[in-house]
């Protein structure tokens, strides 16, 4: 169990009322998907920030805002995403491509989804963490060898590993070596893109404990982005609930899970089955919008099953109930003037 | 469904067997995908029987059998009492193909995109003929009903503007349409968000009505919240085969109970902190002689590493272990063994 970040906090990571749109132009139709609409979050020194969401709500375009990997027909709208580097503040998408990759990986880190395909099948593994020094830690090409060996020993990753092709791994070594070489230059701030998806569960629980053995070493940031509220409710310590671009709710990890407020949020954690139990689990109704398309007023509406009129009309505006503790939704913070229903 | 016919087991699979054989310049490399597999569907009464375990184990390459997909090198597959392990062609293929029907993994996968969704049903339809031309639409309506669709909702449709839940939705009604006794799903919902994943699980449980179901997976927790009977494999085997409750409420095998131990629940309380034993190499345990877990399991003795474990029944199941050996009783294993319903052996 990771302890809270010691008082004061200081922020890693801010982002402030962020919109990234994908801008599309065919045949003189234009079309915008608002992946990302207006959000707004703040990441703590060392602490696992976890953000949850269907596919399609924005997590990804997100992530790769905060990367910085910022390119058509991705463009920002609005909003800032600052990192606070040595105790400088950094504008991300103010800093030109070359100051933008000098931070990369040394500072801010990615763990890419799908990591079966990120390493080149035809280098040796060895030779992939050859290139990526020789690309962004200059100061160490000459002892390149040993420093990998041992980061991989102090991973518990065998060593023969680096003279095999990455076909010749299963994926759940793959992904851990990609993890190893996203984690290698020690990164402040490590985004982990659906690290666990698509694994079994004895390698996913193999990942957790890779990731919480890197950030226990180096005291590092993580960012991680998955669906799988399992994976959120055994690693993160705080959460982000993503709905179509919007945050719908946000808490330390046992407030989320033991009292959510968003009706969302208590669809997300009650559809799961548990492994001790039988009994009937609801699903969703519906599914998420398309974002160039979004409903109109609170977004879940039309799948909410405590809809009120004024969900169809009125965006509800983050608010904090309790410190700590976000919510959108007009059940919690009812608009002025209109008698609400209190969640059953 | 009412049958005429009288058969003793829906399915039956004794020591099913399938090897790849890959050849590298003058080497040659045999891998036994499945080894010696048994199990048995019952005829009286359908179930959900999941097939559970890691990538490698087996488990696809078991349902591809079940399929007829895949020849098996050795052993036997009688379905409705007919042996149906080498099934070529000609109408006996046909009658097979329409009792056994498969659901597959990725839904975006399954369909091609420039096709229009109904074309594949009226395919199905026209290929088992199950109505002629003109009448197909009842069958189609009927199935698409069974999962909670009409045929005016996918009618003329392309597989974009369906859902990913919709998608498989219409891969399980095309199953659906012969009417079978059996389906296979393989990983039916891994390419699913969670809350459709519930959406496709629930509708397993609502077809038990109609047939059985042979639901492949490596999510244990919807493997425990919708099937009757489990069955664990790892690298070939089958190590563990009984009640759901029982398999996964009380492991006996300790790969069963790693797999237990793995499952990250969603809940911070239930935060599991012991740490796990992951397979170092990957192709080893296929040959070695003895127990293919021998190398990861805590329990370890000096046997595991040179006898093969047998199928031992332990408290209602059956267990591929050496630690449960002297406790065995012969008709006990074949008790354990038995489908839900005390198969007329």
């Amino acid at each position: 169990m990771i302890a809270p970040p010691a008082t004061p906090v200081t922020n890693v990571a801010e982002v402030r009322d962020l919109r990234a749109y994908y801008v599309t132009e065919t045949s003189n139709v234009q079309r915008t998907v608002r992946a990302v609409d207006g959000i707004s979050l703040q990441i703590q020194e060392g602490e696992v920030y976890g953000i949850a969401g269907e596919s399609g709500c924005g997590k990804s375009t997100l992530l790769k805002v905060l990367l910085g990997m910022v390119t058509p027909p991705l463009s920002i709208v609005g909003g800032s995403v600052h990192y606070r580097v040595d105790d400088r503040d950094v504008d991300i998408l103010a800093l030109s491509e070359s100051e933008r990759r000098a931070m990369r990986w040394s500072v801010v880190s990615y763990i890419p989804q799908g990591s079966m395909h990120v390493l080149n099948p035809v280098r040796k593994i060895r030779d992939t963490f050859r290139d990526f020094i020789a690309a962004h830690k200059p100061s160490w090409v000459r002892q390149t060898d040993e420093h990998v060996r041992g980061y991989l020993n102090d991973l518990g990753l065998p060593e023969r590993v680096l003279g095999a092709y990455p076909h010749h791994l299963s994926g759940g070594m793959r992904q851990r070596v990609t993890i190893a070489l996203a984690t290698i230059l020690s990164p402040r701030l490590i985004l982990a893109d659906e690290p666990t998806t698509a694994l079994d569960v004895v390698v996913q629980r193999g990942v957790i404990q890779l990731l919480e053995d890197i950030r226990a070493r180096t005291r590092s940031t993580l960012v991680l982005v998955t669906h799988d509220m399992g994976v959120h409710a055994n690693l993160a310590n705080r959460v982000l609930v993503l709905y179509a671009g919007q945050v719908m709710e946000e808490a330390d990890t046992l407030t989320l899970f033991e009292q959510p407020l968003h009706p969302y949020t208590q669809y997300l954690i009650n559809s799961l089955p548990k492994l001790d139990e039988r009994a009937e689990r609801v699903s969703i109704p519906g599914r998420p919008p398309a974002l160039d398309h979004a409903p109109s007023g609170c977004r879940f509406h039309p799948r909410c099953p405590y809809a009120m009129e004024v969900c169809k009309t009125v965006v509800p505006p983050l608010m904090e109930v309790r410190p700590g503790h976000r919510v959108a939704c007009h059940l919690v913070n009812p608009p002025n003037g209109s008698a609400a229903h209190a969640v059953g | 469904m009412p049958s005429a016919e009288t058969f003793k087991a829906l399915l039956r699979v004794q020591d099913l067997t399938r090897e790849f054989v890959s050849r590298r310049g003058l080497s040659t490399r045999h891998l036994v995908a499945v080894d010696r597999a048994n199990l048995t569907i019952s005829a009286d009464q359908h179930e959900i029987l999941t097939i559970a375990g890691e990538s490698g184990s087996g488990k696809t390459t078991l349902a591809r059998m079940m399929l007829g997909l895949v020849e098996p090198t050795s052993g036997h597959m009688l379905f409705k009492d007919r042996d149906v392990s080498h099934i070529t062609g000609g109408a006996n293929r046909k009658w097979f193909r329409r009792q056994v029907q498969p659901v597959f993994q990725d839904p975006f996968a399954t369909f091609n995109p420039l096709r229009r969704i109904d074309s594949y049903l009226y395919e199905t339809v026209g290929n088992y003929g199950v109505a002629p031309r003109k009448t197909a639409d009842e069958p189609i309506e009927r199935a698409l009903n069974a999962v909670g669709l009409s045929l005016r909702e996918v009618k003329g449709r392309y597989p974009s503007e369906l859902s990913g839940g919709q998608l498989q939705r219409v891969s399980i009604a095309r199953a659906l349409i012969t009417d079978p006794s059996l389906l296979v799903a393989d990983e039916p919902v891994s390419m699913l968000d969670a809350s459709l994943r519930m959406s496709v699980v629930n509708l397993f449980r609502e077809l038990k009505a109609r047939q059985s179901v042979i639901y492949i997976t490596h999510d244990l927790a919807t493997a425990y919240y919708a099937s009757d009977r489990v069955a664990i494999m790892l690298r070939g085997w089958i190590v563990e085969l009984g009640p759901v409750q029982k398999v996964l409420g009380e492991p006996k095998h300790p790969y069963t109970q790693l797999l237990k131990t793995s499952v990250l629940e969603p809940d911070p309380r239930q935060k599991s902190t012991e740490r796990v034993s992951l397979a170092a190499s990957d192709e080893g345990s296929f040959v070695r002689v003895g127990c293919r877990f021998a190398d990861r399991c805590p329990h370890v003795m000096d046997i595991c590493r040179s006898v093969e474990p047998p199928d031992v029944p332990v408290d209602g199941r059956l267990v591929k272990c050496h630690l449960y050996e002297s406790q065995s009783s012969t008709e006990e294993a074949a008790e354990a063994a038995a489908p839900l319903v005390a198969s007329a052996t």
